[in-house]
């Protein structure tokens, strides 16, 4: 059971990274993004490709400290967040942007993000193949903790690297002017223009921001597991569950909702099969879609 | 047999068939979304659901050695039709239980828990090997009529025998969005808030039309099933089940009947022809990645018909009501 619980809250970290952005563009656009899992694979899969690249120079083989990956990997991220960055602005610009102008129904965004993050799995899939693939081979170092919890040393790296982004971003949000901008946005949208701030401006920003944590949550979510081409899909269902747990538009109710899904879907292992993971974390959003309509951290409307 | 003309026949027969067999998905799709407005992502679930239901129903209960293969909760060996009608019945079933869950939903709420609700389904036909065999399906499943020709030219009885469908179908939805109850549908669809404060029930017209189109869903699952002959989980795929269905008929035109065949002939000719180009030109070793540049051409085409012309090609059929 505290092994489940800290695996869940492992989890749970990754999904709270990839929901924040998840909502804020929900709340600022009424886009329900169902690109964003696959926008995650691509991120992964950008860093291996500069991982492999970076192996060819010698001393970026080696291994970090008590890791599983290496120098070339810790170097990755860097490339792999600015193209993700520049692929999320230019996705909004070339497909949202022109929906947003004719006022389209919000089917019209949804599925058109069905249609982007299909292309993006095919590309993928051409390129490396349905096969699984690693950032690193070879052995992965354990630890052994009190109360019989067994840990891969990655995980502790995983933990810190997912909070150490969402605590820059909550300042950014919480202390600039910008982020307080964008913040106004995704909690009221027409208020806020209203106000005088400049939605698609602001928007370019919201995208970097998810690019920056589309980036981060999918190179963790390959240590963690294994990169492969379904990986974002399958991550889609419990990032959707995080995202109206929380509350459309709550950065704070995302983060909460993500560890929620987490523990909920490693701790049900103890009585389901592993394989019903997802399904658990669409239940739980059904429920509380039923007697939450407004997420568990979603604010009333006055 | 020899000649190429015998093998491009069977080879459009065999087409048609499942361009047929998804234009019967999209007519449903119709009834949910083009019609009554509901955002039902989940076909590949009630797809499932009747294929799984049909197969079930038909086939006998495995004997001797294949027992110890082949798992299956019930098989009741009973006719085809029987088949269709169980699967028909199961599927608006779960789709009113799905509908009492969900259906006070708003519409982004509904879209997201049909896709989870058929992910569901999905992952419980794969892990519950008692029920239809798990991971491996169902094989062998009784195919109607299949000794009147011989076994080349199945395609050609199965294809006559999905057109009676298709027909029946398209003859019993255009009929009722004509009537009273399917102006109370398009009514639904425009404008919710005044249909109910024009006295009518929305949520249960709602629920009438989820479970309606459900039932014709079902029936296509059926179809699906008796025609490959096998099933398994993996069939039932989001883009293979559902989104594919969604394409053809925003395609074609949505709240279109004429629209919806004619998207599933274009999307499932699109799909079923680009192998055979794709694999003439990608190089040796790449035979196994090339048919993934299908799911790049989907999902640009889903794009590029919503930035371009979310009307589709045909565009909304205006009804004029006979009654």
């Amino acid at each position: 059971m505290a092994e489940l619980i800290v695996y869940g809250i492992i989890l749970g970290s990754i999904i709270a990274l990839g929901s924040v952005g998840l909502t804020l563009i929900w709340g600022i656009t009424e886009l329900f993004n169902c690109a964003h899992g696959d926008q995650i694979t691509v991120g992964a899969y950008i860093a291996l490709i500069f991982t492999s690249l970076f192996a060819r120079i010698g001393f970026l083989q080696a291994k970090v400290g008590p890791f599983s990956f290496s120098w070339g990997l810790l170097l990755s991220f860097i490339p792999a967040i600015l193209i993700s960055v520049v692929l999320a602005i230019l996705i909004d610009r070339w497909v949202y942007k022109p929906l947003r102008k004719t006022g389209a129904h919000f089917m019209t965004g949804f599925i058109a993000s069905i249609g982007v993050a299909w292309a993006m799995r095919g590309l993928i899939y051409i390129i490396w193949g349905a096969e699984f693939h690693f950032y690193a081979k070879g052995l992965r170092p354990m630890l052994f903790l009190p109360l019989g919890i067994k840990l891969r040393t990655d995980e502790i790296f995983i933990m810190v690297v997912a909070w150490a982004a969402v605590a820059a971003v909550y300042l950014f949000l919480n202390r600039t002017k910008m982020g307080k901008a964008i913040r106004a946005l995704a909690d009221n949208a027409s208020l806020a223009r209203v106000a005088g701030i400049n939605t698609e401006r602001m928007l370019i920003w919201t995208w970097g921001i998810a690019g920056v944590l589309i980036a981060i949550a999918g190179i963790l979510y390959g240590i963690e597991t294994q990169l492969r081409p379904e990986m974002g899909w399958i991550f889609l269902l419990p990032l959707f569950a995080a995202v109206i747990l929380g509350g459309k538009g709550s950065i704070t109710g995302a983060l909460a909702g993500g560890i929620i899904l987490g523990l909920a879907q490693q701790v049900s292992t103890m009585w389901l099969q592993p394989t019903y993971k997802p399904a658990v974390a669409f239940l739980l959003m059904i429920l509380v879609l039923i007697f939450r309509p407004k997420g568990i951290f979603g604010r009333r409307k006055v | 047999m020899g000649l190429p003309i015998y093998g491009l026949l069977s080879f459009l027969a065999s087409f048609a068939v499942m361009a047929s067999i998804y234009a019967i998905f999209a007519i449903g799709l119709n009834v949910h979304w083009g019609y009554t407005g509901l955002l039902n992502f989940g076909i590949a679930g009630f797809f499932a659901i009747g294929a799984y239901t049909s197969a079930l129903v038909t086939s006998p209960m495995p004997t001797g050695v294949l027992a110890s293969y082949i798992k299956q909760a019930f098989g009741l060996n009973a006719p085809f039709l029987v088949g269709v009608l169980s699967a028909a019945v199961v599927s608006g079933l779960i789709a009113a239980l799905v509908g009492l869950l969900t259906l006070r939903l708003s519409e982004g709420y509904l879209a997201i828990s049909t896709i989870g609700i058929a992910e569901s389904i999905r992952i419980f036909f794969n892990n519950e090997s008692w029920l239809a065999n798990g991971p491996q399906g169902l094989i062998g499943l009784p195919q109607p009529l299949s000794n009147i020709l011989p076994p080349a030219y199945y395609s050609y009885v199965y294809l006559v025998i999905v057109l009676i469908f298709l027909a029946v179908i398209y003859v019993a939805v255009e009929r009722g969005i004509r009537s009273p109850w399917g102006r109370v549908l398009r009514a639904i669809k425009e404008d919710e808030v005044m249909s109910s404060a024009d006295g009518k029930n929305v949520f249960f017209f709602k629920l009438q039309a989820l479970v309606f189109g459900a039932m014709i869903m079902g029936i296509g699952g059926a179809l699906y099933a008796h025609y490959s002959a096998a099933i398994q989980p993996g069939v039932f795929e989001p883009l293979f089940g559902t989104f594919i269905i969604w394409t053809m008929l925003i395609l074609g035109g949505t709240g279109n009947n004429k629209g919806a065949i004619l998207g599933s002939f274009i999307v499932w000719s699109l799909w079923s022809w680009s192998t055979f180009f794709i694999l003439k030109v990608v190089p040796r070793g790449f035979e196994t990645r090339a048919p993934y540049i299908r799911y790049i051409l989907i999902g640009l085409l889903l794009v590029i018909i919503m930035v371009r012309r979310p009307k589709g090609i045909i565009g909304e059929e205006r009804q004029v009501s006979k009654f």
